[in-house]
């Protein structure tokens, strides 16, 4: 990995004040991502998965250490700088699909567009790229609640890759999806992953997301545990993982 | 963006935005009706009291206290030249006022007499009956219906009327009622009689004198001091008495104002508690995708605001008809409104004033957007993480 990280998190620590016994939701983390990577955070539930994905989407802030996302320290930033990187370079894909109920299919796209102030030619023409990406444009004037599980995150990851943001959060993307959706729509983010280089970053503990990661970093307690780099026979459950005991650091 | 998305939500949400619109609208147009009603009747009163008592403002004897029957012994002169002036063209009434006892059916009643000229155009009474020949020496008289009612006299009825002249001598003469007219203002009806000025002259021994004079309404004001030491009061100095009145009575209304704004009020802020309570996640997500809380909050504000706009505008699409209807139609008032204290006809025409409605608009819209705004102070303290989980902070 020559090129600079896109992501890179020093001794992170997220400790929840939970009355008299607060909760240490990450113990010092340290990670780096380059540009392009498809990984996975992947442990029980409680493992911290969620909150260092949150911290990384500058949703939420370390109680101590650092996360320098995209050259922007995480820790550091206002409520306003925040929500301009959120809104500029990261794509959120949650596990509930979280589209705005009254818009349709082709709104809720556009919605991210809208928010960077892209011109209504420009807009129009990203949008149906977005929706053709995740096979979804004969379903624009869809409304949310026409759509079955499969097809609403397939909007999600429109609405999340649209702007072409560099990195994609994705908290347990296909956790209210059966098999043949979850691979579905694990196929179209590794499509969108290999041809617009976006950076993809996982929370999950579903096998079948784990089977398409190509970097798997284990969390437990909020330690890391392993970080592996999955080659294609093992993501095909081939041969063991080369691990890389400690992660990159 | 956040008015095409608020838009949207509100369309969004069905039945429960247009309960909330629908209730807008009420309020939109009860309380514009009940404003309207209270304007028309200020109205109607100010015209009434002009035509029928104050015309253009009246020119008093120094001594005159309105409010005093015991002044009525000094407060009487011959009429200063600039005001005689104008009784002899035609543009003021010479009235002489004293007091005076009745004694119709062997009952006692005491009044005030007012002499006027039975060819007088100033005031809005039907003084030519008194230029009416009667038997003998009976003195015609004018009385309202209120008198009528309260000493059942009616037209063609006879009685004893007493005053005391010029030099404290009691004298008495038989009168007759000429006519019983009907007027929403009280004070030339209730308590008073009207007879000839020349009449009143010659029994108080009066002669070329006067109490006070009303100038034909439209008249210009005179010059302060130009008929002294009469005084002159001008027309604001009596609508002011009323318009205190009014304003006092209108205490009452500002409450039913208050109460259907309070209800609208109460119904948006409870949605927009509920839309705050149930689209935690919708306010994570927005955060997601880039909003700042201060976006938030300005999204719901406005779709609390929206509320109050689309209320106006379902409130001008049946309120209009009605309004105007009902100020064609008017609203007939119950029996006993006379004790209400003031002009009121037999029919209250509200009047809507453009200011009473854009009025009423701006204030509603002014209280929807604040009470929309104040449960999204909670907004200001969400994290994006709890919302997205559904939590509020």
């Amino acid at each position: 990995m020559n090129e600079s990280p896109l992501i890179v998190t020093r001794d992170l620590t997220k400790v929840y004040p939970m009355g008299q016994n607060p909760i240490t939701a990450l113990d010092r983390v340290s990670l780096s991502f380059a540009p392009g990577e498809f990984a996975g955070l992947v442990g029980p539930s409680g493992s911290g998965k969620t909150t260092l994905l949150n911290i990384i989407g500058s949703l939420d802030v370390p109680s101590e250490g650092s996360a320098l996302v995209m050259g922007r320290r995480i820790e550091t930033l206002s409520h306003r700088e925040a929500a301009r990187l959120r809104n500029r370079h990261i794509g959120f894909i949650f596990q509930t699909f979280n589209l705005l109920p009254v818009y349709s299919v082709y709104e809720n796209v556009e919605f991210a567009l809208l928010l960077l102030g892209d011109p209504p030619a420009a807009r129009r023409r990203k949008v149906l790229a977005a929706l053709e990406w995740v096979r979804l444009a004969d379903r624009a004037k869809s409304r949310p609640s026409q759509l079955s599980g499969g097809e609403s995150q397939r909007v999600a990851i429109a609405r999340a890759v649209v702007k072409r943001p560099e990195l994609v959060l994705a908290d347990e993307p296909t956790a209210n999806l059966d098999a043949e959706n979850s691979h579905n729509i694990l196929q179209t983010m590794e499509d969108l992953n290999r041809e617009l280089g976006t950076t993809f970053l996982f929370a999950t503990h579903d096998a079948k997301v784990i089977e398409h990661l190509r970097r798997k970093i284990t969390l437990v307690d909020g330690r890391v545990t392993a970080d592996e780099e999955l080659g294609p026979a093992v993501r095909a459950g081939q041969v063991g993982p080369a691990s890389v005991p400690g992660g990159r650091r | 963006m956040l008015l095409k998305l608020a838009l949207k939500n509100l369309v969004g949400a069905g039945l429960r935005t247009w309960l909330n619109v629908v209730v807008l609208s009420l309020a939109f147009v009860l309380i514009i009706a009940v404003q309207g009603l209270i304007q028309g009747m200020n109205h109607q009163a100010e015209q009434a009291m002009i035509a029928t008592e104050v015309g253009g403002g009246h020119f008093q004897h120094p001594a005159y206290d309105p409010y005093d029957p015991l002044t009525l012994t000094d407060a009487h002169g011959p009429l200063p030249a600039p005001v005689a002036s104008l009784v002899a063209s035609g543009q003021a009434a010479a009235v002489l006022v004293t007091q005076g006892t009745i004694y119709p059916e062997g009952r006692l009643y005491t009044i005030l007499v007012r002499g006027i000229d039975p060819g007088q155009k100033i005031l809005n009474l039907p003084t030519a009956f008194l230029a009416a020949p009667t038997a003998g020496d009976e003195v015609p008289v004018l009385i309202g219906t209120r008198l009528a009612k309260m000493t059942g006299l009616k037209t063609g009825d006879a009685f004893t009327l007493q005053w005391r002249d010029a030099r404290g001598t009691f004298d008495a003469l038989d009168a007759t009622v000429a006519e019983v007219f009907s007027t929403t203002v009280q004070t030339v009806d209730v308590g008073q009689i009207w007879v000839p000025l020349d009449r009143l002259r010659d029994m108080t021994g009066l002669p070329g004198q006067a109490t006070y004079a009303v100038v034909a309404n439209g008249t210009p004001a005179p010059a302060p001091g130009s008929a002294a030491p009469w005084i002159f009061r001008s027309r604001e100095d009596f609508l002011s008495d009323l318009r205190a009145l009014v304003k006092m009575k209108t205490v009452g209304s500002s409450i039913v104002y208050v109460i259907f704004l309070a209800l609208a009020m109460l119904a948006i802020f409870d949605t927009q508690v509920l839309s705050i309570f149930r689209r935690r996640r919708e306010m994570g997500t927005l955060m997601a995708l880039g909003f700042t809380r201060g976006r938030v909050i300005a999204l719901f504000t406005v779709e609390g605001l929206l509320y109050g706009v689309l209320g106006a505008v379902v409130a001008a699409i049946y309120g209009l008809p009605l309004l105007s209807w009902f100020a064609r139609t008017g609203w007939a008032m119950p029996a006993g409104v006379d004790s209400y204290g003031f002009a009121i006809g037999q029919r209250l025409f509200p009047a809507f004033s453009a200011g009473l409605v854009a009025g009423t608009t701006l204030l509603v819209l002014i209280v929807t957007t604040i009470v929309s705004f104040l449960p999204t102070r909670r907004i200001a303290r969400l994290k994006p993480t709890d919302a997205l989980r559904g939590r509020v902070s």
